[in-house]
């Protein structure tokens, strides 16, 4: 029998006032130095940075942390939830982050986010620089058009929401990527509780849509990384481009080989791209 | 008939045997029985699906037919989805149809909820290219 191997990964809850409601949040952690707040994409959840969790190159010089929004992954919906329509909004977004840090008393966190993750590291850039030592946005853009109209697909009886949602999410991952990872990365859109993809899009597409804002970030309060796939083409590079020409500073990089989800599809790859934007961070902290 | 129209119809009229080789492919479209229409540039094909069994391609022109969804795009387009490793734009259903370069029309319910199925019968030609 080969010897069991155990992951440095600890996950536990923590009870957080969102909003004036109760709510039981999952997460997970492993390394320790600069606080490293990660945030997923729509619809899934914190198991999408298990490769950055046990990548001793990082956790070396980073506690890395990855919670499960609420109504994600192993985070409950807040009680009263069955009579709701699930919505994620800016504000209750910056809310949930900024009370996470707060709870776990990280002092000036770095936040690297992707897709819904990465559009609010934007926000968190324009109203709260002072709180964080640098900001990562992945497959982040101020706006991107839809690619397709009607949202109401993932969320109704006759359709199967975690087959469509993995079904819809495999054209974001690249041909490039690898089996184990890609059927990793859509299993979890595949286990996404009701509608709860949908609530996420609606800030993705219609709430957070910071066109009239992103002029106001100063990268000179806090760095701005923005890295995106070209495999992307639901926040494509020149949807990115686009983005960053509009905030002085912001760091712009195109990731060959790589689609929606480059921590999760692909790590071995989205190292080479990660490592110098942390190394480059550590280093302006010391 | 150029030399991308003659390979984009030979792959449509092989799909038969690519999907009904493939027992996962046909357990996962064990529930949909439809026709739809596959177009590559001037010529349309109809495909007829059987509980995941692509059990006939018929090549038009047609007059007159009904089918239940449409994916339209031209003959280059197509040998461009099936590459090997498809360029960014060209590697995904949906990504050609935000490129502008495919139309996805009619009856979407059964697409979408087969969405999987569909994605990877139209994609076998792809597959089959790989292996």
């Amino acid at each position: 029998m080969t010897e069991p191997i155990f992951e440095p990964i600890k996950g536990t809850y923590v009870r957080l006032s969102l909003d004036g409601r109760s709510h039981r949040l999952y997460f997970e952690e492993a390394g320790q130095g600069i606080p490293l707040v990660c945030l997923h994409t729509a619809g899934a959840d914190g198991r999408q940075f298990r490769h950055l969790l046990n990548d001793e190159a990082i956790t070396r010089h980073f506690r890395v942390l990855a919670f499960d929004m609420p109504w994600h992954g192993k985070s409950l919906p807040p009680a009263g939830w069955q009579d709701e329509e699930y919505r994620l909004t800016t504000r209750g977004y910056v809310d949930l982050i900024l009370a996470f840090c707060a709870a776990l008393g990280l002092e000036r966190p770095v936040a690297l986010g992707c897709s819904i993750g990465g559009k609010i590291v934007l926000e968190l850039a324009r109203a709260h620089p002072e709180r964080f030592r640098a900001l990562i946005g992945l497959e982040s853009a101020a706006y991107q058009p839809p690619w397709y109209d009607d949202t109401g697909w993932l969320h109704r009886p006759d359709v199967h929401g975690g087959e469509l949602c993995g079904a819809l999410m495999s054209g974001l991952i690249a041909p490039q990527s690898p089996d184990e990872t890609r059927w990793e990365t859509l299993w979890g859109y595949m286990q996404g509780g009701p509608g709860v993809f949908k609530g996420d899009l609606h800030f993705y597409r219609v709430d957070g849509d910071f066109r009239d804002r992103i002029g106001q970030i100063d990268t000179g309060r806090c760095p701005l990384y923005l890295l995106t796939g070209e495999y992307d083409f639901s926040c494509t590079p020149e949807d990115t481009r686009l983005t960053a020409e509009k905030i002085p500073g912001a760091r712009f990089t195109v990731m060959t080989e790589i689609g929606h989800f480059p921590m999760a599809e692909n790590p071995a790859h989205f190292r080479r791209y990660i490592l110098p934007v942390l190394d480059e961070i550590r280093a302006a902290a010391r | 008939m150029s030399a991308a129209a003659a390979e984009t119809h030979a792959s449509i009229l092989s799909l038969p045997q690519l999907v009904n080789d493939d027992a996962g492919l046909v357990r996962r479209g064990r529930y949909l029985t439809a026709t739809f229409l596959v177009e590559a540039g001037d010529l349309e094909f109809l495909v007829r699906v059987v509980e995941g069994r692509v059990v006939a391609v018929e090549r038009g022109p047609f007059l007159m037919r009904s089918w239940t969804f449409a994916l339209r795009a031209s003959a280059e387009t197509w040998q461009r989805f099936w590459e090997a490793v498809p360029a960014p734009g060209y590697h995904d259903l949906f990504a050609m149809k935000k490129l502008g370069v495919a139309r996805i029309e009619g009856d979407l319910a059964p697409l979408m909820a087969h969405l999987r199925y569909v994605k990877d019968v139209v994609a076998a030609p792809r597959r089959a290219r790989r292996r």
